[in-house]
């Protein structure tokens, strides 16, 4: 361990910078690496590739809705027993649907990007070698690497993967003879997710203490960027939350195989009464969305401190109001343990305590509203450059918007009634924490892709893909919102049996064709991506002239970040076009004494040897102030 | 990097291409030999499964088609990027590009939600058929009110600052890093207008779902509706206005529900297959699931309540549109009002309806009148056996309440 271990920050025993004082392996290098810049590529690929299969998996199922009636033998050919006659299985389409929302939930939008993000930036940002625990951030990876797998092979076992949605909700998933999924494909699900919490708390535990502990000089609390804000919080959430999901999951599988009653009772399956009594499936329901709903902010903060970065660097103007962002996110953070009954209204909960959470829940539209006010108040006289990273921001701020507005609705315990479980469902959560966050992913990966490879990705393809994603989600989720106004339920296999709801069809088939269009779009993602690896083009090293620590690295990567000491950290992280310096960004690593013509009083707060220097300065500059 | 020369060898390249084609061409043979082997399948089975695999095909020509294009573009834009920068002109302006982009997009964006509310917002359901479904749709409208004017003022902010503020090398950003004052009315604004809506949303919640009779009323018609995969099972009471017990170890291939005949008010209770409503008379569903979690979903009365097994939920409505009424009012002479499970249950999910019928009051009790009795001749034998050979009571033993 000693061989690999990271030295201290400030503690250079020997020349850490010529990265030859022990020999990198193949295997130590690239699998089984320490380096938390090598372990954040491994979770942005895994990610990717299961981005992809989850895409798949959607546009399969799109396929069913748009052409019930049709029977494709392709997909006879490609799923076998899965899609007799080339027409879906009702119990396979339910088996893609939870599979869907699974991988994208869990394996995308957490892992990917919280663990990609969280692994590049926090040690970078803050100023810092590595993280606290390099190995068990490795461990982290494998653990997840593991899940990925597990939560796959159930597409090749008899009965197939867990379909039971993607809440999994008991007696359903608790009784093996209740659906195929419920067998073989429901214990590979279980197994999987447990995997998959432990690797979340041992990142989400890395996370938390680099952050306390591994800042560089100077960096305090309020000089981080709202990046690593959201990735802490985000890190807070996923470790108080993600064990109550384990709790859950173990109780499940004793009612599964040992034949407990936590969620069973009074139950006749198939005219056979089954033996279990006292239990509740509302327990299931209660712990099930204490993950839950904090899971859905785990997977949208991170988004919003991305998005929040690149906006600022791209309008050249600080993001606006920062201690509001911060603020904000710990409203949210705080809140979002005290809402998960939103999910239960009408789940036979007592109404009074749905009550509870209705109120609970319209509180938190409050930080998310200021967030998004904020967020158009830095794009407010900005200078706006439209990178790709900046287009995918903007997205993620307009699908937030949108999305956000709905769950209004949602919130509202007596307009739930009607909404529940109904396309309007999907629309919303599609919308706010789907599409936003996978924008903000996006985001992050064109902005700190030069980080990560050393090389740029191309910026016409960029815009290609962004445009077709962002017109190719609106075309997917808005039309939505009508269907679930109408009464059609979420998760049917075919809206052919019931007349009312035929009227549709058409528009499923358009909501098809435009998620294959999207589909078709993130081709030129991958493309690009793994191009850009390869034969992109070189990158300098703040290519996007940002003010944050982790420009300040050298381009090539070796572990440990910075040569020689970690530079020190003197001012806020959003200087951008102040007025009076030279440049329009001013890196945070400069001092205030080297910018005299652009500070500021409010930059000296708690500093009064500095105000006084500052008043002495402006004092005997004042008349070349007024000759300009 | 050998991984690098690796993809970009032209030979590995033309190989993977000639290995799709034919590969697509082995799997599309094998099909084309399925249907021979299996009969049974129909000639317009085939003639659709032939259609399609041309179809696939030429989805994925086109496809590769529409990336070769992309391409050319591409290199026509590089190409021409560069002759101008020769000629000292200056670089194509993506960023402007963009901007306008952006602000086209805008336009476009808002006649299409225009569109869709004006096309498909007229396809949604019809007016609430229950009195606490107004209450609930006059909530709907005002919170739709307010969300929209919030979404279309940010939107349309969003965009045009992208516009207005593009980038341009003459100017500087205005360095404005808070201002208090503006961030405590924004703060202030949504909370006041929030407030407003959870104090409504909370009083209606309340009255909602208050499913108790209050002393005075007259009492609800109470009707069972139990969910099992993949049936609705229907029970009224009988003259004494009254569901008898029923217990989940009592259920036979006879007594389908459990009831429990030592209670005296079971004696009566009566099957349907349809669910008759009186018009405005409180009806009170008692909901009981037997196997898996369903969701007892009438969108046209807005009622919706989970049926968990184990745990009996009850909502309590007044519809007050007849079956009749709606059906003129719709100009649809074969509308009815539906049942539905709206919670996943299993592979026919998709398909656990029920016809609701809302009748006047003579109607419907002329329609009780019809229905048969839970308790048949061979349930009543059942019984008898059951009674004669001592079994013994079954003692509740139930470890936790839920309500």
């Amino acid at each position: 361990m000693s061989t690999v271990a990271v030295h201290d920050h400030g503690v250079v025993h020997h020349e850490e910078g010529h990265g030859h004082h022990h020999k990198e392996t193949f295997i130590s290098k690239y699998i089984f690496s320490m380096d938390h810049k090598m372990i954040a590529k491994q979770f942005l690929i895994t990610g990717i590739t299961m981005a992809f299969i989850a895409m798949t998996l959607s546009i399969l199922f799109r396929i069913q809705l748009a052409y019930p009636d049709k029977s494709f033998p392709l997909m006879e050919t490609l799923l076998g027993r899965f899609a007799p006659g080339g027409r879906l299985d009702p119990n396979f389409y339910l088996s893609l649907v939870t599979i869907h929302g699974t991988i994208m939930v869990f394996f995308v939008l957490t892992a990917g990007l919280s663990g990609t993000f969280s692994n590049l930036l926090i040690p970078l940002q803050v100023g810092a070698r590595d993280m606290a625990s390099p190995f068990m951030n490795m461990l982290s990876y494998w653990f997840f690497f593991l899940a990925c797998v597990i939560m796959l092979s159930s597409f090749f076992i008899q009965k197939g993967p867990a379909s039971g949605g993607w809440t999994v909700y008991p007696p359903l998933s608790a009784l093996p003879k209740a659906m195929p999924g419920s067998e073989g494909g429901m214990t590979l699900w279980l197994i999987s997710m447990i995997c998959f919490v432990a690797s979340s708390l041992m990142g989400g535990i890395n996370y938390v203490s680099t952050v306390l502990n591994m800042r560089t000089k100077g960096m305090d609390l309020w000089k981080m960027p709202l990046t690593v804000w959201a990735f802490f919080l985000t890190a807070v959430l996923g470790v108080l939350s993600f064990p109550v999901l384990v709790a859950g999951v173990v109780l499940l599988i004793f009612d599964r195989s040992m034949g407990t009653s936590f969620y069973l009772s009074d139950i006749v399956l198939n005219g056979k009464v089954m033996p279990f009594e006292g239990g509740s499936p509302i327990l299931f329901e209660h712990l099930f969305w204490f993950l839950g709903h904090p899971e859905v902010y785990i997977v949208i903060m991170p988004a919003m401190g991305i998005s929040s970065e690149i906006m600022s660097v791209n309008s050249r103007k600080p993001i606006f109001g920062y201690h509001a962002m911060v603020y904000s996110l710990i409203g949210i953070t705080v809140l979002s343990f005290i809402v998960w009954g939103h999910h239960m209204f009408v789940t036979g909960m007592n109404p009074f305590l749905g009550g509870v959470f209705m109120i609970t829940t319209l509180i938190i539209a409050v930080p998310s509203a200021v967030k998004t006010f904020n967020w158009l108040a830095t794009l407010w006289r900005g200078n706006i450059r439209f990178k790709p990273a900046m287009l995918f921001a903007i997205g993620m701020v307009s699908f937030f918007i949108s999305g956000g507005l709905t769950g209004i609705f949602l919130g509202n315990a007596a307009l739930d009634i009607n909404l529940h479980d109904t396309y309007f469902v999907v629309a919303h959560f599609h919308l706010v924490m789907g599409s936003a966050a996978i924008f903000g992913m996006l985001a992050g990966v064109y902005h700190w892709f030069p980080k990560m490879f050393g090389r740029l990705m191309d910026e016409k393809l960029g815009y290609l893909h962004f445009w077709l994603t962002f017109i190719g989600a609106y075309l997917v989720f808005f039309p939505m919102h009508f269907m679930g106004l109408d009464g059609v339920p979420r998760r049917y296999y075919a809206f052919t049996e019931f007349e009312s709801m035929k009227r549709w069809l058409s528009v499923n088939v358009f909501i098809t064709w435009a998620a294959i269009m999207s589909g078709m779009a993130q081709v030129a993602f991958l493309y690009n991506f793994v191009t850009s690896i390869f034969w992109g083009k070189k990158t300098t090293q703040n290519p996007w002239q940002a003010n944050t620590l982790e420009w300040t690295a050298p381009v090539e990567h070796f572990h440990g970040n910075w040569h020689g000491e970690i530079p020190t950290v003197y001012r806020w992280p959003y200087d951008y076009s102040k007025p009076g310096a030279e440049e329009d960004f001013i890196l945070q690593t400069t001092p205030l004494s080297e910018t005299m013509s652009s500070n500021l009083p409010s930059d000296f707060e708690d500093n009064p040897v500095g105000l006084e220097a500052h008043s002495k300065w402006v004092t005997a500059n004042r008349p070349n102030e007024e000759v300009k | 990097m050998g991984f690098k020369t690796f993809i970009k060898s032209k030979k590995i390249l033309s190989l993977l291409a000639v290995l799709t084609l034919t590969g697509t061409h082995l799997v599309m043979a094998q099909d084309a030999a399925a249907p021979a082997t299996a009969a049974a399948t129909g000639d317009a089975a085939d003639a659709a499964k032939s259609a399609m695999w041309t179809g696939v095909e030429y989805y994925l020509l086109l496809f590769l088609l529409a990336c070769v294009v992309i391409g050319i573009v591409g290199k026509i834009l590089k190409v021409y990027d560069l002759t101008r920068q020769i000629q000292g002109k200056s670089e194509l302006n993506w960023n402007g590009l963009m901007a306008s982009i952006c602000i086209v997009f805008l336009v476009v964006g808002l006649y299409g939600a225009y569109w869709e509310f004006t096309v498909q917002g007229t396809e949604t359901l019809p007016e609430a058929a229950s009195v606490h479904g107004v209450k609930i749709d006059e909530m709907f409208n005002v919170t739709t009110g307010i969300t929209m004017v919030v979404f279309f003022i940010t939107q349309i902010l969003l965009f045009t600052f992208l516009f207005r503020y593009r980038h341009s090398s003459k100017r500087r950003a205005h360095y404005l890093p808070h201002n208090n004052t503006i961030e405590k009315v924004w703060t202030i604004a949504p909370a006041v207008v929030l407030t407003v809506l959870v104090v409504f949303g909370f009083f209606t919640w309340q009255e909602i779902t208050n499913s108790a009779d209050a002393k005075g009323q007259p009492s609800s018609i109470n009707i069972g509706v139990t969910g099992h995969q993949f049936k609705w099972e229907l029970r009224y009471p009988g003259k004494d206005n009254k569901l008898g017990a029923v217990d989940y170890r009592l259920v036979t291939a006879d007594n389908k529900l459990g009831i429990d005949y030592k209670d005296k008010n079971s004696t009566d209770d009566l099957q349907a297959d349809t669910m008759y409503m009186p018009v405005n008379k409180s009806v009170r569903l008692n909901i009981l699931a037997q196997d898996v979690i369903h969701s007892v979903y009438m969108p046209h009365f807005r009622v919706q309540l989970n049926a968990v097994p184990g745990l009996p939920t009850f909502f309590k409505f007044t519809p007050t549109i007849t079956t009749a009424d709606m059906r003129n009012r719709l100009n649809q002479p074969d509308f009815e009002y539906l049942l539905y499970c709206n919670k996943i249950c299993g592979g026919i999910h998709y398909n656990m309806k029920l016809i609701v019928r809302v009748v006047n009051v003579e109607e419907y009790q002329q329609w009780l009148s019809h229905q048969k009795p839970y308790l048949t001749d061979a349930l009543k034998k059942d019984l008898k056996m059951a009674s004669a050979n001592q079994q013994k009571s079954i003692t509740p033993n139930r470890l936790a309440l839920n309500n």
